[in-house]
């Protein structure tokens, strides 16, 4: 038995598991009446109707229309009941709260792939936030694969070319097993990943320590596509909404007020971080978004200055 | 009346060259190949599943590697699903009993029959033969790319599964227009036996659904061959088509499995209760309702697959309805017992164990059918665990019943009743110890298909694995006295359980090869025991054993007929 008190369920972690367990648990309740009903009758009938005589031959039962039509409409009503109860849960769980914080999932024979927006990618470990949607974008590489948490009552198939998504509100803090349950192969049994439901600011803090493990120069690189600075800047000379970023550093800079600047690592620095101090001549000040600085970690923005920097 | 039944002639006896066998035209012959050939189809993938078992008896590599595993149970799924299932009961009993219920001479169309029994057998040798071609993997439903991937063996697994569905096919015409045409006078639709009207609804069934496996294994051909992108997404195409055409057949094939069934359960509890089945017309219609709307609920199957949410949501009410046809027979079947005089025999012990099994089947079916249960449900032990209670609950418990029901009338024979039932008891232990510790390690998280398992699961693992012994030891209990019966069992009578259906009642112990002397004329329903008391006046009719010798009633001047 679970910690829960269930034979059948493990334990419910997620915002919207109790909400599948009552389900769950009255249509066992309901049918354990009834098979008690059905099979208790079969067994009383058994005996008191068992066979005295060889030669004595019951009077033909008679068709009952009220019996009958009891015993379709009442199941009837029963399973429309459970069919709208069990809709209205559907649509809960289907439905991903806008505010949902994103992490894509890649499922791969025969391991688990989880990319953080900030570029973070981790291996069968996925952390979450407490408390807080999540919703995973989920594809396969290969072959199909499913995710399947048991303890968050959430799984969905993950399939080559296309996405699918799940959500789920972590709201007990633990680890709990990622199952693929779509056969996958040789090791489909062996792909197993681990969630790990953290308070929001752990979470935080680990986040920002994965960084850690990448080269500051593949750092760089991610972030100056992912916070879309190649939307403005072109690295191949050209000229696009800002100047271009190769072979900036160590050149001399005119500004917009004629003053010259050495394109140094400070200066790119303020560049980055308050983009109007001092604003390239030829360009208008303001375009580029000054808030996109401020959500740089200190060592996101080291990354990018070795990525810049790197550019011929 | 016959002096001596067994020096008369009759349909074993009459030509006994392996010749007369192998090409032989007469319905029961035919069952009879097809109860050999299907036998050991059972045997053989019953071993596997014995090592699917011992594999799951603890954590970690026990007896074979995760290759070897997954090929195992992949094979013993293809082989139990399409090979055993499918074909067992229409192939076997219907094609035996179905003429003589119905006062036939024969199906409509022999030859198409022996066709149809060679279709099956080579369909299951091209199956077979994919493992000249390489691994058969990726479970019995082969959902793509995963099965593409593997290799042409899945080439040759649809292409024998289509084969053996042709074979069903032409199995499903043949009985549809021998129902039509070949009644006895006097035998309306409202006097058929159910199991007839059971095996017009899995004909319906068989001959509407087995062409999308035809096509589906054309569209695998082409992509194959042509590199058309039709179900691999690096062809561009989508796989989860694939699980639709797929389900699109073998949906309906969950209906040829258990409909028949339920026409064995009527003649068990009929006869054995020696009472009218209570609601026999609702009975009989719901069936072939049952073979309709099956084709409307393949979806249930992809909940999680990746189709639309509305989808999923209509598929879902439409699982909810049908599920009550089903749960109003169960019902029927308990209220046909009330007042009537039950005698438990090993057949209708079976009967009682499918009542059981199969409403446990039927309760977990509509548990699966709430769309968000079924999201946590789906593709677990859970899933498992409810098929088999439906399919060997339903199904191969249906089937053994009405083995143990037409072996005297098969053989001539009676087998032992005290092992009889033993085998039945250990049959039913064995099966709740094997599959009810997978419902809880289901709906706990592990799920199917699954070589290794975390540690938490290892001792339900562990009871399901022993009870799979003490199911072994049943069945093979059941095949050593069925075997004992054919050389040491004493002789049955011709209507040892006190039957009303005219292969009982007008045929001799062991029937002629045209199955009657003369044309039977019907005059009252199936199960109208009320109608033939005097069946039943003297002779103590319907003990099973041939203590007292049964004459073979003669073909004139019977009561009734
Ligand atoms: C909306 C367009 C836009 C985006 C997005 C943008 N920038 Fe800029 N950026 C500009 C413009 C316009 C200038 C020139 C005006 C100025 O100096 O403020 C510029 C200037 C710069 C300069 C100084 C260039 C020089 O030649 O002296 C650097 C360094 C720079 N951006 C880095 C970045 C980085 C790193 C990002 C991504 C985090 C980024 N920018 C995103 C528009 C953009
Ligand atoms: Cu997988």
């Amino acid at each position: 038995m679970g910690e829960n008190g269930s034979v059948f369920l493990p334990e419910a972690s997620s915002s919207f598991a109790s909400e599948v367990d009552a389900l769950f648990n009255f249509v066992l309740a309901v049918s354990t009446v009834f098979f008690i009903a059905v099979v208790g009758t079969m067994i009383y009938f058994v005996i008191r109707y068992r066979r005295r005589s060889h030669s004595f031959v019951p009077a033909p039962g008679k068709d009952s229309r009220l019996l009958e039509l009891v015993s379709i409409v009442f199941p009837t009503i029963l399973v429309l009941i459970l069919f709208t109860w069990g809709f209205q849960v559907f649509i809960t769980l289907s439905t991903a709260p806008p505010d949902s914080y994103e992490i894509r999932v890649r499922g791969k024979q025969w391991f688990w792939e989880f990319e953080y927006p900030n570029g973070v990618v981790t291996v069968n470990e996925m952390y979450v936030p407490l408390n807080k949607p999540v919703r995973l974008k989920m594809s396969a590489e290969d072959v199909l694969h499913s995710f399947f948490v048991p303890e968050f009552r959430v799984k969905h198939d993950v399939i080559p070319n296309r996405y699918t998504t799940v959500w789920f509100e972590a709201t007990k803090a633990g680890e709990y097993r990622i199952y693929c349950t779509e056969y996958c192969g040789t090791q489909h049994s062996a792909m197993l990943g681990m969630v790990h439901a953290v308070p929001e600011a752990e979470f935080n803090t680990w986040l920002q320590n994965q960084d850690q493990d990448i080269p500051l120069l593949d750092l760089g690189e991610r972030i100056f596509s992912q916070y879309a600075c190649n939307a403005c800047h072109a690295i191949d000379g050209t000229r696009k909404i800002g100047p271009q970023l190769n072979g900036l550093a160590g050149i001399t800079r005119t500004l917009d007020d004629g003053s010259t600047v050495v394109a140094d690592d400070s200066y790119i620095r303020e560049s980055i971080l308050d983009p109007n101090a001092k604003v390239v001549d030829g360009f208008a000040p303001g375009l580029m978004p000054a808030a996109l600085g401020a959500s740089l970690t200190p060592r996101q923005l080291d990354g990018l200055l070795e990525y810049i920097k790197s550019l011929e | 009346m016959s002096a001596d039944a067994s020096t008369s002639v009759n349909y074993l006896n009459h030509d006994r060259s392996i010749k007369s066998w192998l090409l032989t035209l007469d319905h029961k012959r035919i069952g009879i190949l097809y109860l050999v050939v299907i036998s050991l189809v059972f045997l053989g993938a019953g071993i596997l599943a014995l090592f699917i078992r011992l594999e799951q008896i603890a954590p970690g590599q026990d007896i074979m590697g995760p290759d070897a595993y997954n090929q195992i149970f992949t094979i013993h799924g293809v082989l139990m699903v399409f090979a055993f299932i499918i074909p067992a009961i229409p192939a076997i009993l219907g094609n035996f009993v179905l003429p003589m219920q119905l006062g036939a001479k024969d199906v409509a169309f022999p030859r198409l029959n022996l066709l149809s029994f060679y279709l099956y057998v080579g369909g299951a040798l091209i199956v077979l033969s994919a493992l000249l071609v390489g691994r058969i993997d990726g479970g019995w439903t082969f959902y793509a790319p995963y099965s593409i991937r593997v290799g042409d063996s899945i080439l040759f697994v649809t292409m024998g599964v289509f084969v053996m569905g042709f074979s069903s096919i032409l199995t499903g015409v043949n009985f549809i227009v021998t129902i039509h045409k070949m009644r006895a006078p006097g035998l309306t639709w409202n006097r058929l036996p159910l199991f007839v009207w059971s095996l017009y609804s899995t004909a319906i069934v068989q001959v509407l659904a087995t062409p999308v496996i035809g096509i589906t294994v054309l569209l695998l051909f082409l992509e194959r061959l042509l590199g058309i992108g039709i179900f691999d997404p690096a062809l561009g195409g989508d796989p989860v088509l694939f699980q639709h055409f797929f389900w699109f057949y073998s949906h309906p094939a969950v209906y040829v499995m258990i409909l028949p069934a339920f026409g064995i359960i009527s003649e068990l509890i009929g006869t054995f209760s020696r009472h009218r089945i209570f609601g026999y017309r609702f009975v009989a219609l719901s069936s072939i309702a049952i073979a309709f709307l099956g084709a409307l609920v393949w979806g249930h199957h992809l909940f999680v697959a990746g189709q639309s949410a509305l989808a999923s949501t209509v598929f879902s009410l439409l699982t909810f309805l049908i599920g009550i046809p089903t749960g109003v027979k169960v019902v029927n079947w308990v209220v046909t017992m009330h007042q009537g005089s039950i005698q438990l025999r090993t057949p209708m012990l079976y009967a009682l164990m499918f009542l059981i099994l199969f409403s446990i089947g039927g309760f977990t079916g509509i548990m699966l059918g709430v769309l968000p249960i079924d999201i946590h449900l789906h593709d677990t032990y859970f899933i498992v665990a409810h098929f088999h209670y439906v399919m060997v609950g339903g199904n191969v418990i249906a089937a053994l019943g009405g083995l143990h029901y037409w072996w005297p009338k098969i053989t001539g024979k009676i087998f032992n009743e005290t092992l009889g039932r033993i085998a039945a008891g250990l049959i039913f232990v064995g099966f709740n110890l094997t599959f009810f510790p997978q419902f809880i390690t289901g709906s706990r998280g592990m799920p199917r298909r699954y070589y290794d398992y975390p540690v938490e699961f290892e001792s339900l693992n562990q009871l399901s694995t022993y009870g799979s012994w003490v199911l072994a030891a049943g069945m093979f209990l059941i095949a050593g006295y069925l075997l004992h019966s054919l050389f040491k069992g004493k002789k049955a009578s011709a209507n040892p359980w006190g039957s009303l259906t005219l292969e009982w009642t007008h045929t001799n112990r062991l029937p002629i090869p045209h199955n009657f002397e003369r044309t039977p004329i019907v005059t009252r329903g199936a199960y109208d025991f009320h109608l033939a008391k005097d069946l039943f006046k003297d002779e103590p009719s319907g003990n099973g054993v041939d203590s007292h010798q049964v004459p073979d009633l003669e073909q004139e001047g019977r009561p009734e007929a």
